[in-house]
């Protein structure tokens, strides 16, 4: 039998695999926070409360509603960008002329609140959900027997991300946005409406969380404390990757949940903290992360 | 301050002759109980704004007060963190004057605390922690362990399932002190049983996936997993087993669970899971109208934990009632040589190493068509005497115990 490092090729792929599955979470929250970070210069701390909404919103959905998961795919993103647009309009909104810190206050706070509050409802246990009719089962892929529903994590959240990186790096209204972060008094004068966009863009990053938050509700068990268990990693791999850059959080999101799969094999006892290594290291060698730029 | 302790030892000299227990009064006029626990993380439902309820419960029950003295309890969140709760602890026993700390989940905080409470000669009570080392290698004369602990755990479900015919084992644990005692303690009774250990993995506390660490455990081609972990851990490491299917090939075996995790699981994934529990709410009229009224107030039926923080507290008050005194080294004396009748205990008693010895129960998950509805879930089994689940005196590494 072929082993790599003393574990059998077998196994080596199904852990890689694993570690895709939840490097596919890291990118397509990290890539949400990117944005944010790109276009309003907010470190969004809330993002984990968000993602943890938008899974609390497909139970809601399915047991008071009984919106099935699909539904609830669609509409809860659309939600949490709603509640997102509203966080904007109200409270960030007066925080732009601030120092980054005020923003990342503002959002934390956000965060104890929310989680504070669904505790208080739910309890930390945890609610559960059950996977889609649709996507039960497994199939058996010669070196392990994958639940086709993590197979539909790596395919939702890839193809989610891709769109994102085309429409900001490849299209008009990406190329709006992107000036709109370098020079926002410019773009004005030529009659964009910025403030609109800067909205939205919160409203997008956001439900972003959102989606990945019911992508993940068929798999971990739902509760208040989900997002911030997750959260710290993704500002890690944010940081890895370089602030503010698209392409960076999504290649260091699925590279790092790799990395954190692999030492779940070699050395489980570090796999929580193996991100923040990496992070430290690059920190030093690169301070602009891997994919950014040194301004 | 001066004066008044001056003319109440010239009161007390005057009597003349004064027994030891009328001297030590209750020490500032107030009894404090310090309560740490987690109150907002992984284990919060288990013990957290609920135990402190319990605690409550018990306070209101012994009147709030004893000889005209208030009752009075603080509580902290620990965060799961052994050097925050070891920094609360020192100020309440130094600014606050508590007299007696409690400890709630956690047993890496609890070992901290025992720690300091001993070297403050304070009563300190052990009540959702699991690791036996409170009353083993770590014992303290002012630590008690109240509900339960992972020797227990381990001799009650480990040697059921052994005897079921689950021979090789392998161990997903929760890397830190409760995790490897449990582990320790379980694969003791594995192995003295005949059986053999194939390996185990461990996962750092609240880890979000648990899908790796369950396909290294299949691959060990073992019969039994087993769950060195607890609250938020085993919830998710039982749902990934199921969706992975490791039930197909191997049997899961919760080493402790909580009624709090059948409730979140449901039945459909937890049925005939066989595990090892100190209180069950439905056992007797006594532990069903003390629960009714804990529902009353947390709108959930009281885990074990909860339960065991009630009969703590009322255990501690009678104690400091009936010796008239907070004095620790009083109460602990009294606590070690009056048996524990509750609706938590019956004839438990607290032993010379801090261990409350007390009867634990083999449980199994009802399938769903045995429940009467929400929070109905548990079958007994058998009864697990005190005497035989919990370390012997004989075996204890304790240095209290002369042998």
């Amino acid at each position: 039998m072929i082993t790599i490092f003393g574990i059998p090729l077998q196994a080596f792929l199904g852990q890689l695999l694993l570690g895709l599955v939840n490097g596919s979470f890291y990118a397509i929250l990290s890539l949400g926070l990117a944005v944010i970070f790109g276009l309003l210069n907010v470190i969004n701390f809330a993002h984990g409360a968000l993602y943890m909404f938008g899974a609390f919103l497909a139970w809601m959905g399915l047991s008071y509603f009984d919106l099935n998961y699909w539904v609830m795919l669609a509409i809860a993103p659309l939600i949490v960008g709603v509640f997102g647009i509203f966080i904007e309009r109200c409270l960030l909104k007066h925080l732009y002329k601030l120092d980054h810190l005020y923003g990342l206050l503002l959002t934390f706070g956000i965060t104890l609140l929310m989680e504070g509050l669904f505790r208080s409802f739910y309890g930390v246990s945890g609610q559960p959900y059950s996977t889609p009719e649709a996507l039960r089962g497994a199939t058996n892929l010669g070196f392990m027997v994958l639940p086709n529903y993590r197979a539909w994590v790596v395919v939702a959240s890839v193809v989610v991300c891709l769109l994102t990186w085309f429409v900001i790096e490849r299209t008009r209204l990406g190329a709006l946005l992107r000036a709109g972060t370098e020079n926002p008094r410019l773009v004005e004068a030529f009659g964009v409406n910025v403030p609109l966009m800067v909205t939205l863009t919160y409203g997008f990053g956001v439900a972003l969380a959102g989606f990945a938050g019911v992508l993940a509700a068929p798999i971990l068990q739902i509760s208040p404390l989900m997002g911030s268990n997750l959260i710290v990693v993704v500002f890690a791999v944010v940081v890895i990757g370089g602030m503010g850059s698209i392409l960076g959080a999504i290649v260091t999101g699925l590279g790092l949940g790799v990395i954190e799969g692999l030492t779940k094999v070699f050395w489980p006892e570090a796999s929580s903290t193996v991100v923040f290594i990496i992070m430290a290291i690059v920190l030093l060698l690169r301070p602009a992360g891997l994919f950014g730029k040194e301004k | 301050m001066k004066l008044r302790t001056l003319s109440a030892s010239l009161m007390l000299a005057g009597f003349g002759l004064v027994s030891h227990s009328a001297l030590a009064n209750i020490s500032d006029d107030v009894i404090r109980i310090g309560f740490i626990t987690d109150m907002a993380s992984v284990y919060s439902d288990i013990d957290g704004p609920g135990g402190i309820e319990a605690a409550r419960m018990a306070i209101a029950d012994a009147g709030g007060e004893i000889n005209g003295k208030k009752i009075e309890l603080i509580f902290a969140d620990h965060q799961n963190k052994a050097d925050v709760a070891a920094a609360k602890a020192r100020e309440w026993f130094d600014q606050q004057k508590i007299d007696m700390l409690m400890g709630g989940t956690n047993s890496g905080v609890n070992l901290a605390l025992a720690g300091i409470a001993a070297e403050k000669k304070k009563v300190f009570m052990a009540v959702g922690a699991a690791a036996s080392d409170l009353t083993g290698a770590q014992c303290s004369p002012y630590t008690a362990h109240w509900a339960y602990d992972t020797v227990a755990l381990a001799r009650g479900t480990g040697s059921a399932i052994v005897k079921a015919g689950g021979k090789s084992w392998y161990f997903l644990t929760a890397d830190y002190a409760f995790g490897h005692a449990l582990e320790r303690d379980t694969a003791n009774v594995v192995k003295a049983a005949g059986g053999e250990i194939k390996g185990q993995v461990r996962a750092p506390l609240n880890s979000s996936d648990f899908s790796s660490f369950l396909l290294q455990a299949q691959s060990s081609k073992a019969q039994i997993l087993g769950l060195a972990n607890a609250g938020g851990d085993t919830i998710n490491s039982i749902k990934a087993a199921n969706e992975f299917g490791i039930g197909k090939t191997m049997k899961l075996a919760g080493l402790l669970i909580f009624i709090n995790d059948i409730h979140s699981l449901g039945l459909n994934v937890t049925q005939g899971m066989q595990f090892t529990d100190g209180w069950y709410w439905d056992q007797n009229d006594e532990t069903r109208a003390w629960s009714a009224k804990f529902e009353a107030k947390v709108k959930r039926k009281p885990s074990m934990v909860q339960a065991g923080d009630y009969s703590a507290v009322s255990n501690y008050l009678k104690a400091v009632k009936a010796t008239g005194t907070d004095d620790s080294d009083t109460v602990m004396k009294w606590l070690k040589s009056n048996k524990v009748n509750d609706m938590f205990a019956k004839n438990g008693y607290l032993r010379e190493d801090g261990r409350m010895v007390h009867d634990m129960f083999l449980m199994e998950v009802k399938k769903p068509s045995e429940s009467k509805g929400p929070w109905d879930y548990y079958k007994q089994l058998a009864v697990l005497p005190g005497e035989e689940v919990f370390t012997t005196l004989a075996e204890s590494t304790c240095k209290l115990i002369k042998k």
